[in-house]
């Protein structure tokens, strides 16, 4: 979860931005910082080279030559006095003569490269040393004697001056200081800057995350605002058609499906009327058909069985219409389940062909809708007659005690049920292979039994005995919190 | 000979049911109109309508009703279609003593009407009991069929007089519905339930019954129905 949330487009964004904030400023602070402390450090050593000079000018020709040894540390002693804050310290040598402006003064920031510089060029020699973190200027420079020729002559007398640089050091600090304080600010922006760009993107990105959401529930009517002409306008535009498209397409399906459905409840009404006339004359024809001629007596048999078989037929499918279009009610009522199956089977003379184990009287109590039981279990037992073969074991159990469930199960003696083919037993018209043929029933006994079960809000399944022999098992919960029919009272 | 009277409006059937109730040995007169077929209640005097709930004109509901109307005591089949739930409950309130679900054999209907014919005859059960019941104001007379209210007589359908004669053989005992439709209307255990609901509703106005607090006929949830004397 919370990897996630870094994955996400808002942290992505602020990252960026403070990524780029940070590198821009660090770039401009390095490159001012490096142009600025170039220019103190180089002003203040012009300066001080400077300042050496005009007083080396000034004061070299009083210096008695060749230079004894106070003499020189007199001249080092009246250079360093050009430096009125007296933090310059100069060390005047001549040959193995050597005198410095604070006696005893050892000299460690300079160099011997500098030294073998002075010795060896006119030029004036300088260094900046880093010496024990303060951060020091080593000026060298050879005194010379100018010629009226124009040519200089070394004398021999070398001036090197040391002069700390901690104020220049100081600029620079602050301006790094400076630098650093303009990035917290910076970076501070840059965050906010990427929140609000943030928002921007993700709120109609979130708006569009969630219409697809309410899309996906089925809320096909769902239309996102358009606010501006930017890609996500673009795409929510593209967003709102493509719903719109879908709701058309949608809307368009459901109503030739309800045509379809209400096609085959409209046939099935419409072969009502005839079928009405002609059940109401099959006894008749039944009856006088014994005294009819031999072929004609069997044509009017035929006819007499399909229309009991047509009406059936039209009977299952006004029933399965009436699943489909929901109008199916339930008529509950409190009855003993095994007295029910009893009945089943007695009113279609099965009692002797089937093995019952019913639980005894008033153990099965229950609320259900007794006509559709009644169709359960006769389609069931049939169906296992048929298919099956006897002995069919016929059982009655009933499962736990707050929640009190019926268990049902029809087993028959057969070769039970090709795998294949169990997926689909309580499909309409579905035809395993030419055995179970048409004259077994209309094709949706399974089928309007399973709706059955299903409306009590219970189970049926289809499955193979270890034992040999296919077993159907139904499961009703008996007591159901809801109401379906109020009981006059 | 039964006589019934069969109000159908489409021909075809019309004339099946018609003529195989005559093969069954019924007295039968057909009529394609609600209109038709109360002009022959006067004419023809049938022992039990056979009634098509859909009919074009009067609607077979309001025939029921006026069928009702002239006449508390005459039988009354509903054909209906299978599926219209709405009207078969409409119909029996209406006073409807059962109904048939089209397309019928000829061999049901007929089974049906001679039920339903048997239950203004004889009594149904309790040969040890005194030919007249008085239980409170209610007066059941077992031999001559009648059912008095105070004084006053009141007219019953043959169902309903049927199912007073079987809840108040045996006070205080309680019969399912399931029972009831066997006893009363010869029907099957798995039969419809909203007949035996629906003739006790019909039974309680007839008889007066404070609507919240019966007297006579109780409902014991979820079992069925209990006859008590107050």
């Amino acid at each position: 979860m919370k990897r996630r949330r870094l994955r996400g487009l808002r942290p992505r964004l602020v990252v960026a931005f403070g990524l780029v904030a940070g590198v821009a400023a660090a770039t401009t602070g390095a490159l001012t910082f490096r142009e600025a402390r170039i220019g103190v450090l180089q002003q203040s050593q012009d300066a001080v080279i400077g300042q050496l000079r005009a007083r080396l000018s000034e004061r070299a020709p009083e210096l008695p030559y060749p230079p004894g040894e106070s003499a020189l540390r007199q001249f080092a002693t009246d250079v360093s006095a050009a430096d009125a804050s007296g933090s310059w310290r100069v060390l005047v040598t001549y040959r193995e003569l050597s005198a410095s402006s604070v006696p005893g003064d050892r000299f460690p920031e300079l160099t011997p490269a500098v030294r073998t510089a002075v010795a060896s060029s006119r030029a004036t020699v300088f260094q900046r040393v880093n010496e024990g973190g303060r951060p020091t200027l080593v000026v060298g420079m050879s005194v010379t004697f100018g010629d009226p020729d124009g040519s200089r002559l070394a004398s021999g007398v070398r001036v090197f001056l040391v002069v700390p640089q901690t104020t220049e050091q100081a600029s620079v600090d602050a301006l790094v200081s400076a630098v650093e304080r303009a990035m917290v600010p910076a970076l501070g922006l840059a965050v906010v800057l990427a929140l609000f760009a943030a928002r921007g993107v993700l709120v109609p990105v979130r708006a569009l995350r969630q219409a697809t959401r309410r899309m996906a529930e089925g809320r096909l009517d769902t239309r996102l605002d358009v606010n501006g002409a930017d890609e996500l306008a673009e795409l929510s535009h593209a967003f709102n058609e493509t719903a719109a498209e879908l709701e058309t397409s949608v809307a368009e399906l459901r109503e030739m499906e309800a045509r379809a459905r209400r096609f085959a409840a409209d046939v099935s009404h419409e072969l009502r009327t005839p079928l009405a006339a002609m059940s109401a004359v099959t006894d008749v024809l039944d009856e006088d058909a014994a005294r009819l001629a031999p072929d004609t007596a069997t044509a009017v048999r035929l006819i007499s069985e399909e229309t009991v078989k047509l009406t059936r037929l039209v009977d299952d499918l006004m029933e399965i219409s009436r699943f489909d279009a929901g109008a199916a009610v339930l008529h509950l009522d409190e009855i003993d389940l095994a007295e029910s199956i009893r009945r089943t089977l007695a009113a279609r003379g099965w009692s002797d062909t089937v093995d019952t184990r019913l639980p005894p009287p008033d153990a099965a109590r229950g609320r259900v809708d007794p006509r559709r039981l009644d169709v359960v279990v006769a389609n069931l037992v049939g169906n296992a007659l048929k298919h099956g073969g006897t002995p069919v074991r016929v059982r009655l159990d009933v499962h736990g005690s707050g929640e009190r469930a019926a268990v049902i199960e029809v087993r028959d003696s057969g070769p039970g049920i090709p795998d294949d083919v169990l997926p689909h037993v309580f499909e309409r018209f579905y035809k395993s292979d030419t055995a179970r043929s048409r004259s077994e029933g209309s094709g949706l006994g399974l089928a309007i039994t399973a709706e059955n079960v299903r409306i009590h809000g219970g189970t049926v399944r289809a499955a193979n005995h270890p034992a040999g022999g296919a077993v159907f098992t139904v499961e009703l919960p008996l007591q159901r919190h809801e109401v379906t029919e109020e009981q006059p009272s | 000979m039964p006589r019934v009277l069969l109000i159908e409006d489409d021909r075809a059937v019309r004339e099946g049911v018609a003529l195989a109730l005559r093969r069954q040995n019924h007295d039968v007169a057909a009529a394609s109109t609600g209109e038709e077929g109360l002009e022959q209640l006067r004419s023809f005097r049938p022992d039990i309508v056979v009634l098509d709930l859909m009919l074009p004109g009067m609607p077979g509901l309001d025939v029921c009703r006026a069928i009702r109307a002239l006449d508390q005591a005459l039988p009354i089949i509903m054909a209906t279609a299978r599926g219209d739930e709405v009207d078969i409950v409409i119909g029996l309130e209406a006073g409807a003593d059962d109904y048939v679900v089209k397309p019928v054999t000829a061999r049901v209907l007929d089974a049906r009407i001679r039920a339903v014919l048997r239950r203004s005859g004889g009594v149904p059960a309790g040969e040890g009991l005194p030919k007249i019941n008085t239980y409170g104001e209610l007066t059941v007379d077992r031999a001559g069929l009648t059912v008095r209210l105070g004084d006053e007589p009141i007219a019953l359908a043959p169902s309903e007089l049927r199912l007073l004669l079987t809840l108040s053989a045996s006070p205080g005992q309680v019969f399912s519905r399931q029972q009831l439709l066997e006893a009363v209307w010869e029907h099957d255990f798995h039969g419809d339930a909203r007949l035996v609901d629906a003739c006790v509703k019909r039974l309680r106005t007839k008889m007066s019954e404070p609507p919240r607090a019966p007297r006579y006929i109780h409902t014991v949830r979820g079992f069925g129905y209990r006859f008590a004397a107050p």
